[in-house]
């Protein structure tokens, strides 16, 4: 116990000795935050809109005053001629276009229906979903209290959890994923892989030492840091982003403990297959970070990516917990929903441990 | 005089390269060992195996009276290990490093303030206690590293290359250290390349292709290879070797 004391108490030395890097790791939470939740958001806010009427009637007129209401949309004008829809987009002036094609208001219209149109500039077509959409919402809205309905006007769209289409909802998982899998399993790597580099894990070796508390004291501090971190998430994201969370808090952390055992037995698993920080880092970055990124559901969803990617998406744990902390935490879905993932990491812990305890006995053969 | 290393053909093959060739030779206690041989000769195989960091493929050795193979936790617990390489945590302070590994060898905490002070008051570093290790120079870093080597009074301490890179005055100090750890009990193993210092050996070893080509007193060496210095012993050794550097 004491020599496992000396050892842990060394790491904490080590680590919080490098001020830089602990300046970092605590920081790097709060400054993801803030960038997804403020500025690469997804979420679209000042929607300039056009109309193109052949007659500017009564209905018309209430339409773009109840549009131009709505905080997402700014009414720019109207346009004379369909060639001038072309001409406000590419000067930018408009972002969406909203053609009546008959004439609404009028008496033969609304036993015909009405038709209109949206006109959306797709060169950002995420954008121009979700501005579609937006305008559909309150198209409905409007023509429901009129006396043609809502059964008028079909959309298909549902927008479900996320009713204001918020960005931050989506992302906050992703970054609770992707930080604690960075901390653990990186940095966990990098800091074990040093000690092999510079020698100093030789020396420790040919101590009484066992080998599993060089590991054991290795963890502790990015353990801790983990947990701060998540702490500062959750903190961070319900007081500053105002999402709340809407499950159970202890099984959300129940699952992060195994999402985080995880990460240090990957990270355990990347150092004893490699030898110097560098490729540490790199394999890493390379297994870890970019696949949570782009696979994981964390800014795309994963839905619209290839069949064949979304197979393979399954072998990142960062996928699993993502999905669990998504449907806990935003969804307030009861355990039962997520038992899929915790299952998933479960096995996949209980893999990685094993393996990598096997090749680091082995390394020492 | 006991016998604390015994070493009986032992051999560490690696596929079909033989690193360590049936090498037999024995240490006895208190005695300055120098285990001397050319790059890729097999020394720090050899070692590596007598320190219980890898397990031999053949023959067999006993270091303080345990077996290499079965007892390499008991073996770990009387050596002390100490390279010219990898010897401290360069980012911990002096008293940091002397307390880590005090702690390490299960020391008690009056132990290790009783004797980390000695030992610093030995080296004359007491009054840089709290600076890093990394600012430290080079001979006092090797000074300090040897000390913390012993700070448990193993049997054994096996010193790999522990003069690297340090000027004469530094190295004659360091030597002076081994002495006193010598008539304390504790035997040194000791592997270098400067042939000066193997001078200062009770006996050595020459390991030319895995194997030990020579074993004997510094004088003994001399006169059975009608040599003037034991650096003419190494050389007519090592042209016949196989292995390049």
């Amino acid at each position: 116990m004491k020599t496992l004391l000396s050892l842990i108490i060394k790491e904490f030395k080590l680590i919080f000795r490098d001020k830089w890097t602990i300046m970092i790791l605590i920081g790097m939470p709060i400054v993801e935050i803030a960038l997804f939740g403020f500025a690469i958001t997804t979420e679209i806010r000042n929607i300039n809109f056009a109309v193109l009427a052949p007659q500017h009637n009564e209905t018309v007129r209430q339409l773009v005053e109840r549009i131009d209401a709505n905080t997402y949309f700014t009414f720019v004008g109207y346009l004379d001629q369909t060639k001038d829809i072309d001409k406000a987009f590419r000067k930018e002036k408009a972002d969406v276009v909203l053609t009546f094609k008959s004439n609404v208001g009028k008496q033969e219209a609304s036993s015909k229906g009405v038709q209109l149109q949206i006109v959306t500039d797709a060169s950002n077509p995420n954008t121009a979903k979700t501005e579609s959409m937006y305008l559909m919402g309150i198209l409905k809205d409007y023509f429901s209290k009129t006396d043609i309905g809502a059964a008028g006007v079909t959309s298909s769209v549902r927008i479900l959890y996320n009713p204001q289409l918020k960005s931050t909802y989506n992302f906050v998982p992703g970054i609770m994923g992707l930080l604690l899998l960075l901390i653990c399993a990186m940095m966990t790597s990098i800091a074990i892989v040093r000690e092999k580099e510079v020698g100093t894990m030789e020396l420790l070796l040919v101590s009484p030492t066992r080998p599993i508390f060089v590991i054991l004291a290795k963890m502790a501090p990015y353990l801790t840091l983990s947990i701060i971190n998540y702490i500062t998430i959750l903190v961070l994201s319900v007081f500053v982003l105002q999402i709340p969370i809407v499950g159970s808090l202890f099984w959300l952390s129940v699952i992060s403990i195994i999402y985080v055992f995880l990460a240090l037995a990957i990270g355990l698993f990347i150092s004893t297959v490699m030898s110097t920080q560098v490729s540490a880092m790199i394999v890493s970055m390379a297994t870890l970070l970019f696949p949570t990124i782009l696979l994981s559901g964390m800014i795309y969803p994963l839905e619209n990516a290839p069949v064949i990617l979304q197979y393979v998406s399954c072998i990142f744990p960062g996928r699993w917990y993502i999905s669990a902390v998504r449907k806990i935490m935003i969804e307030g879905l009861p355990l039962h929903y997520v038992l899929t993932e915790i299952n998933v990491l479960i096995i996949m812990s209980v893999i990685m441990i094993t393996l990598s305890l096997k090749k680091f006995k082995h390394r020492l053969e | 005089m006991e016998e604390i290393i015994i070493a009986d053909k032992l051999t560490k093959q690696f596929g079909s390269f033989t690193a360590v060739d049936h090498i037999s030779f024995t240490v006895k206690r208190g005695e300055i060992f120098g285990f001397l041989g050319a790059n890729g000769a097999g020394k720090t195989t050899a070692m590596r195996m007598l320190c219980g960091l890898s397990k031999p493929t053949g023959g067999k050795a006993s270091v303080a009276g345990f077996d290499i193979a079965r007892q390499s936790e008991k073996v770990k617990q009387h050596i002390g290990y100490m390279s010219q390489k990898f010897s401290l945590y360069e980012d911990l302070k002096v008293k940091e490093n002397i307390r880590l590994y005090a702690g390490i060898y299960g020391l008690s905490d009056s132990q290790i303030k009783e004797k980390g002070e000695r030992l610093m008051h030995r080296l004359n570093i007491y009054d840089e206690r709290d600076t890093l290790v990394k600012q430290l120079p080079l001979g006092w870093k090797q000074k300090l590293a040897f000390s913390i080597a012993i700070i448990h009074t193993p049997d054994i301490v096996f010193l790999d290359e522990p003069t690297g890179g340090v000027d004469p005055l530094a190295r004659r100090q360091f030597w002076e250290l081994i002495y006193e750890a010598t008539e304390r009990g504790i035997t040194a193993f000791v592997t270098t390349h400067y042939m000066d210092e193997a001078g200062y050996c009770n006996r050595i070893s020459m390991m030319v292709d895995g194997k030990i080509s020579a074993l004997g007193t510094p004088k003994e060496l001399k006169e059975k290879f009608n040599a003037n210095s034991i650096d003419e012993v190494f050389r007519t050794l090592a042209r016949g070797a196989q292995r390049g550097e």
